[in-house]
């Protein structure tokens, strides 16, 4: 591996930005010289790229190479956990506020950026009330407006249809993918700036799969997102900015046509071309 | 299972064992050793059942020869419980009063209390302190229910009289407050690891969208172990029906029809005591009260367990 990483042929890497020229702003988010550690564990190194506004954005890479970890420092999940430290910025604009700044309170920072997990996670609470829950928590308690919001969330996660009869039943007993959709519907319903997926679809057959991919894309456009995927496919077929990382490092960073057509490191190609991960 | 009505059973084996002369002894007593271990634990299983159901036989029965003397009426309508007086009622109601005020009060102390603290143990105590407080409330449990009658009759009592003046010394208020606090432990112990069973998954969810460890620990984790938690309950209102000690000590022995808790009752428990240590001869009415009050005792804490069991079938989690 560390072979591979030196012998770049592709392109000069000391010549060569690792951020491609095609990803151009406007941008959401920019990370600048992020370093992350658990404990003594150094899982971010020097991580620097931006995310452009309204689009989707992928991050790839094998297990263990830090996509994840960067992901939850959007939303500060990281301080749930004691001996954990960041350092850097993650500006976000046009406030440009640091994300992960210490003086920036996490709890707002979270209700400003939604997240859909690994694994559908609804409460055990109604549909209704799972979709309420953001907004409550942001203190709306005008029972109109809830209804008016929690109807419009679950019809841009296209699963409206299936639970405008049972609004007030379980949302444990929707399927896999009805209730992968309804935790998207969750975090849409406060319009978040930024919405973080890590790996939504791990635990879905091909068709849920399909069906959350198809309502990622109709999302494109409101929402800047976030995508983190051990789905090569996925990232091409859903995201418009690719993301490539690597031991905690930033690889390339390319708009997703080019790099998978002509990726600038040998690193990404070894990668893409499935040499390893 | 019976080791004779399963076909695979060693028995098969032992026929094809005399050619294998050499580990004829070994072989054959093993399956036999098996089938002697496979039985005892069949008897062991058999004979909790045959208990339970030798019990519930002989209070039945015992109960079938009292209500050929009492009316089921005059049984449930009597206001008065005097089956060991000269000129004797058969009322249960006052006894079902007494056991029902006492569990009562107890239950407004242990079940707000319990849940309190396994929330915090669960969801907010640091590892260390949780570690050291769960023995420490777990000897609670481990306090011999005299003392606990003691507690109350003598400690809790006057202080009870003192707050509200006009108390007698024994009261259903006294006796249910210390009742609570021994309950606490079970009702505690058993939410605490209903709550700490529910997923990190779950809170990650509700962090996410901004809510704090109170918001996330009351309204996400809490309704997720809620089948955990009703056992939980369920363990604590079954362990204050049946309890007796605390009750006949701090609480009186006299029957009385109320549910004011300042006033002294007896239980359905404490009764059964006072009538079984006085000696009344095998085929008086009063001892054949005993095991038709017996019987009641029985039937409420056996539809407690079974709403138990549908509550928790009903609200089960599967993550």
């Amino acid at each position: 591996m560390n072979a591979e990483r030196t012998a770049i042929t592709h392109a000069d890497p000391a010549s060569t930005p690792k951020v491609s020229p095609r990803v151009v702003g406007p941008f959401k988010a920019e990370v600048r010289d992020v370093n992350f550690y658990y404990g003594q564990f150094h899982a971010l190194k020097n991580v620097s790229m931006p995310f452009v506004d309204k689009r989707v954005t992928a991050l790839i890479g094998p297990s263990g190479c830090g996509k994840t970890t960067l992901l939850r420092c959007f939303n500060r999940m990281h301080d749930l956990y004691p001996g954990n430290r960041y350092e850097g910025e993650i500006i976000l604009h046009p406030d440009q506020i640091n994300i992960i700044s210490p003086k920036v309170e996490p709890l707002e920072m979270r209700m400003r950026i939604g997240m859909v997990f690994q694994k559908p996670n609804p409460f055990s609470k109604s549909i209704f009330e799972n979709v309420a829950f953001g907004l409550r928590l942001q203190g709306e308690t005008n029972r109109r407006v809830l209804a008016d919001k929690v109807e419009a969330a679950l019809k841009s996660a296209a699963i409206w249809d299936e639970t405008k009869d049972r609004l007030q039943k379980g949302a444990r007993d929707l399927s896999g993918g009805q209730q992968q959709r309804l935790c998207i519907a969750r975090a849409i319903a406060t319009e978040p700036e930024i919405l973080l997926f890590d790996e939504p679809t791990s635990a879905l057959d091909p068709i849920a799969t399909s069906r959350i991919e198809d309502l990622i894309d109709s999302l494109r456009g409101r929402f800047t997102i976030l995508i983190v995927t051990h789905n090569l496919q996925q990232a091409g077929r859903i995201a418009d900015y690719t993301a490539l990382m690597y031991k905690g490092e930033l690889v390339e960073m390319d708009k997703t046509v080019a790099m998978f057509e002509k990726p600038s490191f040998k690193l990404t190609e070894d990668y893409l071309t499935g040499r390893f991960g | 299972m019976s080791s004779t009505a399963d076909p695979s059973t060693p028995a098969t084996q032992v026929a094809s064992l005399p050619q294998r002369t050499n580990v004829k002894r070994r072989a054959a007593k093993e399956p036999l050793l098996d089938r002697i271990i496979e039985l005892l634990l069949f008897l062991a299983g058999v004979s909790s059942v045959a208990i339970t159901l030798g019990i519930a036989g002989t209070l039945v029965f015992e109960s079938l020869a009292f209500f050929r003397e009492v009316s089921l009426v005059q049984f449930f309508t009597d206001h008065l419980w005097t089956p060991l007086f000269a000129d004797p009622h058969f009322g249960i109601m006052p006894l079902v009063s007494g056991t029902l005020v006492t569990t009562g009060v107890a239950l407004l102390i242990a079940l707000p209390l319990g849940t309190i603290i396994a929330i915090y143990l669960s969801e907010f105590a640091p590892a260390g302190l949780r570690e050291g407080i769960k023995p420490l409330l777990e000897l609670l449990s481990a306090v011999p229910t005299v003392v606990y009658g003691y507690f109350a009759l003598q400690l809790v009592s006057p202080l009870v009289q003192k707050i509200v003046p006009g108390t007698p010394a024994f009261n259903m208020l006294s006796a249910g407050i210390v009742m609570g606090i021994m309950i606490v432990p079970y009702v505690s112990s058993l939410s605490e690891d209903a709550l700490r069973a529910v997923p990190m998954l779950l809170r990650e969810g509700a962090y996410a969208l901004g809510a704090n460890r109170l918001i996330t620990a009351v309204k996400v984790v809490y309704p997720a172990a809620i089948s955990g938690i009703a056992s939980a309950y369920i363990l604590g209102i079954s362990r204050a029906i049946g309890e007796t000690m605390i009750v006949a000590i701090a609480a009186g022995t006299q029957p009385n029809l109320t549910l004011d808790p300042r006033e002294g009752a007896a239980t359905i428990t404490a009764f059964i005591v006072q009538a079984s240590l006085g000696d009344n001869p095998h085929d008086s009415i009063g001892y054949k009260s005993i095991f038709a009050a017996g019987l009641v005792l029985f039937l409420i804490t056996l539809s407690i367990n079974i709403f138990g069991h549908w509550l928790r079938k009903r609200f089960r989690e599967a993550y």
